[in-house]
Parts: C-alpha cells; sequence; structure tokens
C-alpha cells in the first residue's frame, strides 16, 4: 500500500492529467465490450461469456485488415463489421438454440467458444505477441492539457466511443426499431404476434452487441498487445462493470467503466497488489446493497 | 428402508475402494496413480459443488475459494509445525467451513444471477488477499517451500502408494458423506428448494438457513479436495482459489450430469482425461475441449450421465409401459416431504 504516492500524484497536474486519461481509454474499451454484453442480456437474456473472445478477435481482424491496406479505417471497419457479420452467423447457428434453456448450458455453450476461438487465433496468427502500432495519422506530439501530456490517440477513442454510446442510447430508446427491441425484450410471443420477424430482430441484436466488441477491439488494437487469451481479462471485468451499473442499463455500463478504468489506473500507484480486490469489493458492495445495480431496474 | 440404502452405499464405496486400489497394482504407471489422485481432488470440488447447484439450485460460481482456502490454510498451519497433521486436517475444515458460513450468510439472500456474481466477486476478493498478503501466502509464487508430509495415524503420507491409499480413502468418505447429505430428508428438503421455493417457505421450511447449511456442507468438503491437492501438489498457489477453478467445476458438472450422484465425478473424469491427454496428442487442446464442450451441450443436450440414466430409464419404460408414472423421478419425494 502506498496511499502517499497516490495522493502525490494526483497533487501534480502533469501525473493526474496522465493517470486520469490512460483511466478514462481503458474505462472507454470496457465501456464499448460491456454495454454490447449488457444489450445482449437486456434483449436476449443470455449471458454471452464469449464477448470477451469477441473482443480479441475484433482486435486480430483490424490487424490482419491494417496489415492488408495500411488503412486505419479499413482496420476499424474489418474489426467491427467483421465482428458484427460474426456475431449475427454465432446467434443463427448456435444462441439461437438454446434460448430459455439453463443458464450454464448457456454458458458452457459460449466457453466452449471460448476455447475454441483462442486455439483458432492461435492457429491464424500464431501464439506470439502481435503489435499493430500507432497509425501514422495519429504518430504526432501529445496534446497537454495542464503540463500532462494526452495521446491525440485518446482523444480520437474517446470520441468514437461517445459518439457510438450516445447514438446507440438514441436508437435503444427514441427510434421505432429501438422500441421493437424493448418490446421484445419484456415479451416476444407477443412482438412476434404482432408480425414482426424476432429471429431476424434477435440476430440484429447480437450482432450489434458483437459490433460494439469488434469495435473495442479495434480501437484497442494499436495500443494493446495482441495476444490470444487477450479476452479474458477484459470480459472478467466487464462482468463488473454490468453488475455495478446494472444489467441491461447502457449509462450505467458507462459511468461503471469509466469508475472502474480510474480505479485501474489510479489504485496501480495506491495499492497495485488490491486492484482487482477494490473492483471485487465495490461489485460485492453493489451487490449487497442494490443489486439490479445502480442505474439498472428490478429483474 | 433408510439403513437399507445405506448399507448398499457402504457396499458400493467398498467395491469402489476394492477397484482404486487394484488398479495401480495392475497398471504401476506412476502418472496414472497421480491423474487419479487429480481427479480426486477435483472431483471432491465439482460433487460438493453440485450439492448446491444439482441439489439446491444455487449456481455458486466462487465455490474453488474453499478449494483454496483448505489448501492455503492446511499448508500454512503445516508450514509453522504448530500442530500435527491431524490437527491441521480439522482445523482447515473448520476455517473453510467459518468462511462458507460468513460468505454464504450474505450471498444465498440473493437471486439466481446475483448469486452467482457475488459468490464470484467473494472468490476473487479472496483470491486478491492471497496475492497481497505475501508475507502469510508467498504472494503470487503460491505458498513455497514445500508441505511437510509427516504420519497421519500412523499412515506414511511420503511413500507415493501409502499417499494414494490415504486420499483413495478420504476420497470414499466424504463421497459417502455427501451421499448421506442428499439421501437425508434434508437433501430431499434442498431438492424442494430447487423445484419450489415457495411451496418449501410455506411447508415451514427456512429456506434460508437449509441453503446456508448447504453452502456450508459444500464449502467443507471442497476445502477437503484443497488439502488433499496441497498435500499432493506439496504447495499451495493462487491459482486454486481463480474463479476458472469454479468455471472448471461447473463444467464438469455439465458435463457429466447433475441429476446422477456421481455424475459429475464423470465429468471430473472426463475433463482431466482431455487435459491431460489433448495437451500430449495436440497442442490444441483447447480447441479439442472446446469441440467435446459443443457436441455435449448442442447433442446431448445435457451431462453424459444425465444422458445415459435418461436414455436406459427410457428404455425400461419402453419394454413395461405400464410402469410409466414412475418415472416421474422427484415427484414422490415432494410428496414424501409434505407428510413429514
Amino acid at each position: 500500500m502506498d496511499l502517499t504516492a497516490l495522493a502525490g500524484c494526483l497533487a501534480t497536474p502533469a501525473c493526474a492529467i496522465t493517470q486520469v486519461s490512460s483511466g478514462l481509454i481503458i474505462g472507454i474499451f470496457l465501456f464499448l465490450v460491456a454495454s454490447g454484453l449488457s444489450l445482449i442480456f437486456g434483449v436476449l437474456g443470455v449471458i454471452n461469456f464469449a464477448h470477451g473472445a469477441f473482443y480479441m478477435l475484433g482486435a486480430y481482424f483490424a490487424y490482419s485488415g491494417y496489415l492488408a491496406t495500411g488503412s486505419f479505417l479499413v482496420a476499424i471497419l474489418c474489426g467491427a463489421l467483421g465482428m458484427a457479420v460474426f456475431g449475427a452467423i454465432f446467434e443463427r447457428l448456435f444462441i439461437s438454440r438454446i434460448y430459455g434453456r439453463d443458464i450454464l448450458m448457456q454458458l458452457l455453450l459460449c466457453y466452449a467458444f471460448v476455447l475454441i476461438l483462442d486455439d483458432l487465433v492461435k492457429i491464424i496468427w500464431g501464439a506470439g505477441y502481435r503489435n499493430m502500432g500507432m497509425p501514422p495519422t495519429f504518430a504526432r506530439p501529445p496534446v497537454f492539457v495542464a503540463g500532462g501530456p494526452i495521446p491525440v490517440y485518446y482523444l480520437f477513442v474517446i470520441g468514437v466511443a461517445v459518439t457510438v454510446g450516445g447514438a446507440l442510447w438514441y436508437v435503444i430508446a427514441r427510434t421505432r426499431f429501438g422500441k421493437t427491441v424493448r418490446a421484445a425484450a419484456i415479451n416476444p410471443q407477443m412482438v412476434a404476434a404482432l408480425g414482426i420477424n424476432t429471429p431476424l430482430l434477435f440476430a440484429t441484436v447480437f450482432a450489434i452487441g458483437s459490433l460494439l466488441a469488434g469495435l473495442a477491439g479495434a480501437l484497442a488494437a494499436p495500443v494493446r498487445t495482441l495476444t490470444p487469451g487477450m479476452g479474458l481479462s477484459i470480459l472478467i471485468e466487464s462482468f463488473i462493470v454490468t453488475v455495478i451499473g446494472g444489467m441491461g442499463s447502457i449509462f450505467g455500463a458507462f459511468v461503471a467503466a469509466l469508475l472502474i478504468g480510474l480505479t485501474r489506473t489510479l489504485g496501480s500507484i495506491g495499492f497495485p497488489l488490491f486492484v482487482d480486490g477494490v473492483m471485487f469489493t465495490m461489485m460485492a458492495l453493489v451487490l449487497v446493497l442494490k443489486p439490479s445495480g445502480l442505474f439498472g431496474r428490478e429483474v | 428402508m433408510r439403513v437399507g440404502r445405506f448399507l448398499h452405499d457402504l457396499m458400493f464405496a467398498a467395491a469402489a475402494l476394492g477397484v482404486l486400489l487394484v488398479i495401480p497394482v495392475i497398471f504401476p504407471a506412476p502418472w496414472l496413480r497421480d491423474f487419479i489422485i487429480y481427479v480426486i481432488a477435483y472431483g471432491l470440488l465439482a460433487m460438493s459443488l453440485n450439492l448446491l447447484i444439482g441439489y439446491t439450485g444455487l449456481v455458486s460460481f466462487g465455490h474453488a475459494a474453499f478449494f483454496g482456502s483448505g489448501a492455503y490454510a492446511f499448508g500454512i498451519l503445516m508450514q509453522s509445525g504448530a500442530v500435527s497433521i491431524r490437527v491441521a486436517f480439522v482445523l482447515s475444515v473448520v476455517f473453510s467451513a467459518f468462511m462458507a458460513l460468513v460468505i454464504g450468510a450474505i450471498c444465498v439472500r440473493l437471486k439466481e444471477i446475483y448469486f452467482a456474481f457475488l459468490t464470484l466477486a467473494f472468490q476473487m476478493l479472496f483470491h486478491s488477499i492471497i496475492l497481497t498478503w505475501v508475507p502469510l501466502t508467498g504472494g503470487d509464487q503460491g505458498l513455497m517451500g514445500g508441505i511437510p508430509r509427516p504420519a497421519f495415524w500412523g499412515i506414511d503420507l511420503r511413500s507415493g502408494e501409502t499417499f494414494y491409499v490415504f486420499c483413495v480413502v478420504i476420497f470414499l468418505v466424504c463421497l459417502l458423506l455427501l451421499r448421506q447429505i442428499t439421501e437425508s430428508p434434508f437433501g430431499y428438503t434442498l431438492r424442494m428448494i430447487r423445484d419450489n421455493p415457495q411451496r418449501a417457505m410455506f411447508l415451514g421450511v427456512n429456506v434460508y438457513r437449509a441453503k446456508l447449511t448447504a453452502f456450508v456442507l459444500a464449502g467443507s468438503i471442497a476445502s477437503v479436495g484443497g488439502i488433499l491437492m496441497a498435500l499432493f501438489a506439496s504447495g499451495a498457489y493462487p491459482e486454486f482459489a481463480h474463479w476458472t477453478r469454479s468455471g472448471e467445476a461447473i463444467f464438469m458438472i455439465m458435463l457429466g450430469g447433475m441429476q446422477v450422484f456421481l455424475g459429475p465425478l464423470l465429468g471430473a473424469v472426463v475433463l482431466q482425461g482431455l487435459n491431460h491427454f489433448a495437451t500430449v496428442y495436440t497442442q490444441h487442446h483447447g480447441l479439442v475441449l472446446g469441440i467435446i464442450i459443443l457436441v455435449t451441450v448442442l447433442g446431448f443436450r445435457r451431462g453424459l450421465a444425465d444422458f445415459a440414466y435418461e436414455y436406459f430409464a427410457g428404455r425400461r419404460r419402453a419394454r413395461t409401459p405400464a410402469a410409466a408414472p414412475a418415472a416421474a423421478a422427484d415427484e414422490p419425494f415432494v410428496r414424501e416431504e409434505s407428510r413429514a
């Protein structure tokens, strides 16, 4: 424990800005993954245990897209849209067979895919570490805020995530499609009886959730090391985020993700060994005091 | 009736003891003995977890915390040299039971999915404490320096053969205990809570206390698995208490089957077997394991033992159509309970 170091860092603007901005970046990636997880759970009632693997695949798709074309835009599209297509196929072929079944069976099915996808990544891209490198567009000097450097890429990522999060909220809360999705979450039979193609709707929702994980992976690719199995740690953290923020709440996921991101970076100065301990304590406290999460509705 | 059932189980255990003792005589390869000890330790973890998942309907995602607490408490006590191995064994189980009591008291109030998440949180909290409390636990290196293996009631545990016998006997005693629990009136109360908690409550069952009792019992038996593992590996490691261990135990239950008593054990054999042999023959054991799980989930749609049980029950029913109503296996027990 070194809380004086933490206090010292927070007192210096340069250190505080650096830590907070890298905490925000961790939070942003977590938010994208967790909001997809939360969306899929909220509408389909499925806990997609393979969501971390989707994040990993998104990163590798982006990596391959970038190597093939050299364009970062193509890389992001590869990661995000590639995973959307993958998610839709995955839902149709596998997840749709286990709706309404035991939650453990869903878990087992998803875990099977975690194992399979990790090994497939090893076969296709190799077991070693991969680095995509910063695209030239963003390889420029950082922006200084109050003496603390913030990489330009971080600002770009934050911009993208806020846009995507806002768009997601707008689509779910304000459009006709969003209304249908919310109705299907409550009573799919009734929605189907009204002549809406629910299998297509479910596949679309699953695709959107996968797209978010893929986008997170693609955005993380330039600043993270790519390894098979990189999805596992982000998966467990996005579980913490969805629990703290509330299952099915996009805004809750946003707040909780930033909270966890900041805990990670500030904690690594103040209590490096007990960062996980603090995160799980927060999760336990929320579950004991308000099981539905800070911004969730009662399930 | 109940005594007869106990004798039946006792004879089954004696037969199992015979078979397990004969195996290393016929196949003296040390790896086979080690493999069986692995299956025993993780089998105890999975079997005790099934008391919660299969019998009570409590999906705990933090069961390996008690496996880890047993291993660590035992290792630390033995390394301190302050107590004999018997006392260390008992104290470790008592410590784990107490931990299960505290964690369970907080967790079992919660509904299904929240219960799973909260047990996960407590398990990872325990894991973090192990990592952080370096002077006591050795941190991420694990409890190093070896765990002494003095004689246990005159049984020399240092020799591989007698240690194997020791593990087998402890294992069978635990299984008999579990069997007694699941076949007792309390065991049927747990089944009723799983199937219809409200009805159980109306019948005057203290659902909270019954669930908590099951949680403590399961945690205690899991800690025995942890103790055996600590003795076998001569150390305790933080991975013992990681959530992936709990996940593996759940997969053992799902693979083997949760309705048949020995189902989770079958799952432990299959999963440990796959882990051991798939790594020998292929680099891609995740791929092999994943495809097997996929076939189980989408093909059999239930655990292997459950599938076999229902298959044979179905054939028997087909041969004697008159006996069909008896197939509703759990129904009479609920009625039996309501009379009590």
